[in-house]
């Protein structure tokens, strides 16, 4: 063993002056001084600071680093509201072929049909899954999505000459939705949750008024119940003259058995890396599409991908549109991450529209299995569900019963599971659950796994009632144990001189 | 402090605040059971000295590693101080939520309203 102090170097404090990973053989050919090839000012003064390392220190480096993470590829990731689904390998491979890794960003559309066919037939798909016929992929994220669909709803009342400056959000919501709301200028309205779970129709009533631009929702949402007002609930925005937007976190337990557009949704984002196998990850490229109903689709951002019919009897093209004068403009730079497209794309025509509904039905029937199975004795009398009804893909759990007879709270059973080599449940969300434990273990998992998390649950609470010290002290297996989250908060320690 | 514990002396919100009273000024602070709810507390977001608080409304937030949660005023009336060494040390409502963690003080506008509040007998029987 090294000592821990050597483990957590950083690669710049590996760095030896001169050492190299790599030596380019002698030139072939007459060198060019770097004065002759570059003017002064674009010369640096001084050599970077790069880390100077040889290559088995790199390897290990970074392999090391990787063990310290937990991850799909290692165990079971029940993290309710983010589906942790299995990313599929051969979306890699396909993501990696030359033909789409290499392709520039800039290369003009009449040299990028294939890309530009992909893009289009994606947005056919995501279309038909949301039931709203026209896509937009730019949005870089659900969070960027999110703000899309305001910038969207504000073009589009500002269109009728309307001018409003509230928008709704549910006290259950993902808390991006009222920052998204914050962002895009407008005031958070909150609407209360009814005793079922369920969006509070007389608070709704009451607080939907000519002020209201939009009221953003997830259905399921993130109690992981289908809200069965929904109908309803999209009359009173509609009556008003707000949008409804359905935010598309949860959008993994509906694929194929219902539609946000047939619901009467006007604005949808999809999380490419939730339902679509893109993988999640540390702020990585990702991607948010929206989908937008006839009304708002003159304002979505530009370029649009679109086909052209050819006129002479040769195939269709594809082409980027930029003549949108309603549009509310560029979302970010080039036609998005490209390679997030690639992955969703393949996973979903290696699952064809059967494969993506008995995915979300296999989602729901696996969260279903699990909560059943933690209605054991020796579990459900601390950990009962939020919500006693039949769930969808994810379901809460209130850890408020074990705190108070076993003195042990949702993080201490949170911070033990690791030790038994699960990654934790989301805790503590959504906010109106005391101790909430937030459960969706997709799809992907198999019957052992689940009883497998079932048998660790019931082995944490029965150790809890024998010392519940043990859990309170967890993890005791992992590279740190607890963080100071209060001090990363605080003090980040964002930078390392060099 | 690691162990629960409710003074005697306080009157107690069932949103989980107290309140010191003292006369026709009373200083307000959130209780054990909230800090410990909240987990470590990150900042506090004090109202300004003037400000009218009323009973049952928040007046004040806190944010914690978790979340961001709104403090509810047990009485009304007017901030006459506010704790201002809380925005250095935030702790401090987690480390002594009864001295050095309160929040502030307000000139209370009826005082006939602490009748309103719950003993540290109800409070604990509400907390089960």
């Amino acid at each position: 063993m090294r000592p821990a102090e050597e483990q957590t170097l950083t690669i710049y404090e590996r760095s030896q002056e001169g050492r190299r990973a790599f030596q380019a053989p002698a030139a072939g050919v007459p060198e060019t001084a770097v004065e002759d090839l570059l003017p002064d000012w674009a010369r640096r003064e001084a050599p970077a600071e790069l880390p100077e390392i040889s290559e088995p220190e790199i390897v290990r480096h970074y392999n090391n680093l990787s063990k310290k993470n937990f991850d799909l590829d290692t165990g079971f990731y029940p993290l309710g509201s983010c589906t942790m689904k299995h990313n599929p390998k051969v979306n890699e491979r396909v993501a990696a072929l030359p033909g789409h890794a290499r392709l520039h960003p800039l290369q003009d559309a009449e040299y990028a049909q294939g890309a530009l066919e992909l893009m289009w037939n994606l947005q056919g798909a995501l279309g038909e899954v949301a039931g709203l016929p026209h896509v937009s992929l730019q949005p870089s994220a659900g969070s960027h999505g999110e703000l899309a669909g305001l910038l969207l709803t504000r073009a589009y009342h500002e269109d009728r000459g309307e001018h409003r400056h509230k928008v709704l959000t549910p006290d259950t919501a993902h808390g991006t939705n009222p920052a998204t709301v914050t962002m895009a200028g407008y005031d958070v309205v909150k609407v209360g949750t009814a005793p079922d779970g369920g969006v509070d129709l007389d608070d709704l009533r009451s607080k939907a008024d000519e002020d209201v631009a939009c009221l953003m929702l997830t259905n399921p949402n993130t109690l992981g119940l289908f809200d069965e007002n929904i109908t309803e609930i999209a009359k009173i925005v509609h009556e008003v003259g707000a949008t409804l937007y359905y935010d598309g976190a949860n959008l993994n337990a509906v694929m194929g058995r219902t539609r946000p557009g047939d619901m009467g949704f006007d604005i949808v984002h999809y999380n490419l890396h939730k339902t679509f196998t893109q993988p999640h990850g540390g702020g990585g490229p990702g991607a948010g599409p929206i989908a937008v109903s006839d009304r708002i689709e003159p304002y979505l951002p530009r370029p649009q991908v679109v086909r052209r019919e050819s006129s002479n009897g040769q195939g269709p093209s594809f082409d980027l549109e930029f003549d949108r004068p309603k549009s509310i403009g560029r979302l970010r730079g080039f036609q998005g991450n490209y390679g997030v497209f690639v992955r969703s794309y393949a996973y979903i025509l290696s699952l064809g529209g059967d494969g993506l509904q008995e995915a979300s039905e296999t989602a729901v029937l696996n969260a279903n299995y699990l909560l059943a199975r933690l209605k054991d004795p020796g579990v459900a009398e601390h950990l009962p569900a939020a919500y006693d009804r039949v769930c969808m893909h994810e379901f809460v759990l209130s850890g408020a019963p074990m705190r108070k007879h076993l003195g042990l709270k949702t993080l201490d059973l949170a911070k033990r599971l690791l030790d038994h080599g699960f990654h934790p449940p989301t805790v503590y969300f959504p906010l109106l659950v005391d101790e909430a434990l937030l459960v969706e273990p997709t799809e992907t998992e198999t019957k052992e796994t689940l009883h497998a998390f079932a048998d660790v649950l019931a082995e944490i609470l029965r150790e809890g009632g024998e010392d519940p010290e043990i859990a309170r002290n967890a993890p005791y297996s992992t590279p740190v144990r607890r963080l100071d989250e209060a001090g990363a908060a605080k003090r980040p320690v964002v930078r390392q001189e060099l | 402090m690691a162990e629960a514990s409710y003074p005697e002396e306080l009157k107690y919100h069932p949103e989980h605040d107290w309140a010191r009273i003292e006369g026709d000024t009373a200083t307000f602070g959130i209780t054990w059971y909230a800090q410990d709810s909240l987990g470590e507390v990150v900042f506090f977001d004090p109202p300004e000295v003037g400000a009218t608080v009323t009973a049952n409304e928040s007046y004040a937030e806190v944010e914690s590693v978790k979340a961001v949660s709104d403090v509810f005023s047990p009485l009304s009336g007017e901030i006459v101080e506010v704790n201002e060494a809380l925005s250095d040390d935030p702790e401090k409502i987690n480390s002594d939520p009864y001295g050095e963690g309160w929040l502030v003080k307000v000139k209370l506008s009826d005082t006939a309203e602490v009748d309103t509040l719950l003993d540290v007998a109800a409070y604990k029987e509400l907390l089960g």
